[in-house]
């Protein structure tokens, strides 16, 4: 469990970065050494704008899309002290670049919304899946050019999935995807990795353009 | 920055090991991870295509994601036994290569035996033929480990579980291509194979510390997923028109922490940097 704000002298800006820096700076109030006196607002208010601060922050990598909206944002509750609200984030990828940022953004949210004592919790499991994708959160991936993942074949994500694994087609057989440009699904994988790690590169071969897609995991 | 501290692996040295192998087997898992995702991030910015070098990087980032998670695990392993935490980078960047416990396997070069070490001798289908043999192990283990009785180890095993699949079909597609494709890149896939097969034997050959942890019901033993892992291998040489060579009785100490001569180059640009400045960032 880590505590935020992280150091401010780590992350470089990023072009994504929400802008809720100008209430925020390194030595104001945060979990642990704040002292909260009784809070004006009721825990049920305080929980209700801190879902509502937190679903606006945008992933740092796909802008288009919220923490919400990606199912990387789990929970947020309140921690045992009654007290602090706490922020249940989990990790797309195992070695996703973009978590500390995450954590970072929406720990900055927060302290924006004044809703300090807070803090970030990441947790592992159960493991993140592209199936907790919201629909809204799917739209907003195809209207900016990325193929929404399909419905991941693995039955359980609470550890101990096993999928059969069917190995090296001579024929790709994976179902076809669609483009996000034309609709087409005369499309081609060209590289099972692309410009991150959770999406793959398809090309279409009716509009020819190339495009993302968010794979299933 | 907590350095290694002498007096906390003395202390550890006279635990029994029944409380100790939990340690020391999420450790190899973890620096299996980082060496061969330190290796195939070599890759990065000289892969073959672009497509090729993106994957690389970002089978790299996953396999390194997945050490960091197994270091920070073990740190919190070892703090229940010597009263003191250790960071992730305390492993990474502050053991030497004794203390290192990946399998040799992952830690060789991008080339056969008699090449040379030059950036121009790194043959890229050693590179796949090496993932595609890791990875069809891990496909069996790390699901199996996703029920582990450790629940955080579980969780980082449930996770890895779903990553190993994209790596596996990764290198299986390009060793069926290379493989059944012109006779140069089928005679490279065949040296890789024929170069590499005999380190798997090391993985198979279960000692006390993997014995114990099966017994704690936190480990597996992997000579129990050997048979699934041949059957992916088969399948894969055999689409692939490769020929298994006959078996090798060698067996590589790398998970002993006595390393090929190829690990201490590795691990001098791996932990140049952090040990050159102390507590750098940014």
């Amino acid at each position: 469990m880590r505590t935020h704000p992280a150091p401010m002298t780590l992350a470089p800006a990023s072009p994504f970065a929400p802008t809720f820096a100008p209430t925020f700076a390194p030595t104001a109030a945060r979990s642990g050494d704040s002292t909260p006196a009784e809070s004006p607002v009721s825990p049920t208010d305080r929980l209700a704008r801190a879902w509502a601060a937190l679903e606006a922050v945008p992933d740092p990598e796909i802008p288009v899309v919220s923490i919400r909206d990606l199912g990387i944002l789990r929970d947020v509750v309140l921690a045992d002290d009654g007290q602090t609200i706490e922020a249940i984030i989990t990790p797309t990828y195992s070695g996703c670049p973009a978590m500390s940022q995450i954590e970072e953004d929406a720990g900055r949210a927060l302290e924006a919304a004044g809703l300090a004592p807070w803090r970030v919790r990441t947790v592992l499991a159960p493991a993140w899946t592209t199936d907790w994708i919201t629909e809204a959160g799917r739209a907003s991936l195809h209207a900016f050019g990325i193929a929404p993942p399909g419905q991941c074949a693995s039955p359980a994500t609470h550890g101990g999935n096993v999928q059969p694994l069917h190995f090296v087609p001579r024929q790709p057989q994976s179902p076809a995807i669609a483009c996000p440009r034309c609709g087409s699904v005369h499309t081609q994988e060209l590289s099972r990795f692309a410009s991150t790690a959770c999406k793959a590169l398809y090309r279409c071969l009716d509009c020819r353009e190339p495009f993302d897609y968010f794979k299933p995991y | 920055m907590t350095q290694t501290n002498v007096a906390d692996g003395v202390a550890l040295a006279r635990l029994p090991l029944a409380q100790t192998a939990p340690l020391q087997y999420v450790l190899r898992l973890a620096d299996n991870a980082l060496i061969l995702g330190q290796r195939n991030a070599e890759w990065c910015g000289h892969g073959p295509v672009l497509e090729e070098d993106i994957a690389l990087a970002n089978i790299s980032l996953d396999l390194i994601g997945q050490a960091r998670l197994l270091y920070s695990h073990a740190g919190a392993l070892e703090g229940r036994l010597t009263g003191r935490v250790r960071h992730e980078d305390d492993y990474a960047y502050w053991r030497s290569e004794p203390e290192f416990r990946n399998w040799t396997l992952q830690e060789l070069p991008h080339h056969g035996p008699l090449a040379g070490t030059a950036r121009a001798d790194r043959d890229y289908a050693v590179t796949l033929m090496r993932n595609f043999l890791y990875s069809a192990l891990m496909a069996e283990l790390w699901p199996a480990l996703a029920l582990s009785t450790d629940a955080e180890l579980a969780a980082i095993a449930a996770k890895s579980a779903k990553e190993v699949r994209y790596h596996l079909h990764h290198a299986a597609d390009w060793v069926v291509r290379l493989g059944d494709g012109t006779d140069a890149s089928h005679a490279r896939m065949q040296r890789a194979l024929d170069h590499l097969l005999p380190y798997m034997n090391e993985c198979f050959a279960d000692d006390a510390v993997e014995q114990q942890v099966a017994a704690q019901g936190v480990g597996v033993l992997t000579s129990g997923l050997r048979e699934a892992w041949e059957a992916t291998v088969a399948a894969t040489l055999d689409d692939a028109t490769l020929q298994r060579p006959a078996p090798s009785a060698f067996v590589s100490t790398g998970k002993h922490g006595v390393h090929s001569e190829h690990m201490s180059y590795l691990l001098a640009e791996l932990q140049g940097l952090a040990r050159a400045h102390p507590g750098a960032q940014w």
